[in-house]
């Protein structure tokens, strides 16, 4: 197949966990992102129901495509490659997409590109500000991960620095949330209140901020109980709790930490941008102290528009029409689902290099650590 | 006329091309764990066997279950996305249909019921006046409670001979698994005759699991 070697069109698909997105990109541009989302479903349940999840991308995954197309106004004849999520994520709700892409590229003629969804919250950023710096320093904060990633190259080389050690920063947002009442998602809702309160009126713990800690991991959980257990001496005592203050005050908690450490690691490494992705990155406070932070320590400050950073088909996309400009193998057509892809891999390419889709299936496969069924 | 069937319902990935006569290849597997990984190479198999493309297809045909959640949807989601690159009709088909009509041609007469594996101790089933006409809507249910209702009828399908003892007469003799050739050939037979199909939709048969938390854990010690 030739490949246009600057700016391939290419469709991305993901489905890792509540969103169905698909997206278009040509190279560097943006052409269309359309997303289904199933997050009323879930909002009863106070978080996101795996099967509720896997339902709804069934339901929404084809009208997507073509409503993704269509808003594109390109031929799905004329794409240069498929990029779908491999993981990780929700393993039911991935394997839809998975499948779709397949037998999408498969009918249509055109290479698969099974890549990482992480990698990928990194690589929408080109949609944004252009090609990444090489390597880009990254923090990836979302209610499924929080991440310092040191990407040398997006397609081939990402490098963990550090990660949380029990709660996502995204997790913790919907858990204080959930205790002050305010609904799920908890992100959005809290940045509201926040705006309104004091981020100095409660001093709450910044977890794994001292001498001895590792300087890169991030740590939620004493945090997400030092605000619970303070709410309910409030509750206990019979007083109101000041819902804005409290969430101003976790939230500059939060905040606070991961501006610091992300700064913090860009030094360390020599490394003069900063990307911030994923659904935290559309929080305000982060952004604004992120900026400030950045510019005292003269960083310059990544961060897509809050559409972007929150899962979506565009972010694969892009990091497809990534691998497809460096020339990366396609993936398989037994390109599998995996729940728990490490980040060190952007991509999954099939067996047979430099061929493109292999016809041997007769290799030794590795099944997933989580049953799909279960 | 070139019908592509497929059924990932049960643990048997199973793909069939049916050019309105006959069966003209076909590949079975069964592998409950793999579904994603199996289905698309089985395709391509398939099509290569026969030495058709995937754009000579005309019409698809699907198995919509009921069978287990996250197998069930791989086969759905791919017969969903061909048929709207193809631009061809979609044929959901009852699962259990296509396993009542294998044994029919392996030669079953009379009333009978299909049962298959659900899981979590449970069968998918339903009854069958011929193998071409079914009785009930597809059911899940425990096989014990099952064994009055369905007492004296034959029996056929791994969930009828994995709970062998619920069941009167299980013929494990009989095929026990999908097979997207019969699920085909039932297929072109109504295609023929103006049968109808179900809509690509997947009959689960049960509400997800979704726990919903209780209100948030108390954290201050007592
Ligand atoms: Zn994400």
């Amino acid at each position: 197949m030739a490949r246009k070697a600057d700016e391939p069109l290419v469709l991305g698909i993901e489905t890792s966990c509540d969103e169905t997105g698909v997206g278009i990109v040509r190279g560097h541009t943006l052409l269309a992102d359309a997303v289904a989302s199933s997050v009323d479903e879930h909002a009863r349940f106070g978080g996101v129901v795996p099967e509720v999840a896997s339902r709804a991308h069934l339901e929404a995954m084809v009208p997507t495509i073509q409503r993704a197309l269509k808003e594109a106004g390109v031929s799905a004849k004329d794409l240069d490659g498929i990029a779908v999520t491999a993981g990780p994520g929700l393993a039911g709700a991935l394997l839809v997409g998975v499948s779709a892409a397949k037998a999408y590229a498969y009918a249509l003629g055109k290479p698969l590109y099974g890549v990482n969804h992480l990698a990928s919250h990194i690589c929408v950023d080109q949609l944004e500000h252009g090609a990444l710096p090489e390597p880009t320093m990254a923090l990836l904060v979302s209610g499924g991960h929080s991440s310092l990633l040191l990407a040398p190259d997006i397609t081939a080389d990402v490098r963990p620095l550090g990660s949380t050690i029990d709660d996502a920063a995204g997790e913790a947002f919907d858990k204080i949330a959930r205790v002050l009442n305010l609904g799920f998602p908890g992100g959005p809702v809290i940045d509201r209140y926040a705006r309104e309160g004091d981020p100095d009126a409660i001093r709450f713990p910044r977890g794994l901020t001292g001498p001895r800690d590792p300087a890169y991991d991030f740590s939620f959980s004493g945090l997400k109980t030092a605000v619970a257990r303070w709410i309910e001496a409030k509750r206990a005592a019979g007083e109101e709790v000041p819902v804005a203050d409290v969430s101003a005050s976790f939230q500059e908690a939060v905040v606070d930490v991961l501006t610091r450490k992300a700064v913090r690691a860009c030094k360390d490494e020599g490394v003069d941008h900063l990307m911030i992705g994923g659904g935290v990155a559309s929080n305000s406070r982060l952004r604004a102290m992120a900026q400030r932070r950045c510019e005292d320590a003269g960083i310059i400050l990544r961060i897509p528009r809050p559409k972007l950073c929150t899962d979506n088909g565009a972010m694969v996309a892009a990091l497809g029409a990534e691998m497809v400009a460096r020339g990366r193998a396609a993936s398989s057509w037994d390109l599998s689902a995996d729940s728990s892809l490490p980040v060190t891999e952007p991509h999954v390419p099939g067996h047979d290099h430099g061929h493109g889709h292999s016809h041997d299936h007769d290799h030794f496969h590795e099944l997933s650590k989580d049953n799909l069924y279960s | 006329m070139l019908l592509l069937a497929l059924d990932t319902a049960t643990p048997a990935v199973t793909v069939a091309l049916h050019d309105g006569d006959s069966v003209v290849a076909e590949s079975g597997e069964v592998d409950a764990r793999r579904h994603g990984e199996l289905l698309l190479p089985a395709v391509d198999r398939v099509l290569a066997e026969a030495g058709r493309k995937l754009a000579d297809v005309t019409d698809i045909v699907v198995g919509v279950g009921p069978g287990p959640y996250t197998g069930l949807r791989v086969g759905i989601v791919t017969a969903a996305t061909f048929g709207a690159v193809l631009s061809v009709p979609v044929h959901g088909l009852c699962s259990l249909d296509g396993i009542a009509y294998a044994a029919g041609q392996a030669g079953l007469t009379g009333e009978f019921v299909v049962a298959t594996d659900a899981r979590r101790k449970e069968v998918y089933w339903a009854r069958y006046a011929d193998p071409r006409t079914r009785l009930t809507e597809p059911a899940v249910d425990r096989p014990a409670e099952l064994t009055e209702k369905l007492a004296g009828l034959t029996a056929v399908g791994a969930g009828a001979v994995l709970y062998a003892d619920a069941f009167t007469d299980v013929r494990a003799d009989l095929p026990q698994h999908q097979s997207a050739a019969a699920l085909a050939s039932l297929a072109a037979e109504k295609l023929r005759t103006g049968g109808e199909f179900l809509p690509d939709q997947p009959l689960y048969l049960r509400r997800p699991d979704a726990q919903v938390p209780a209100n948030y854990k108390v954290v201050t010690p007592k």
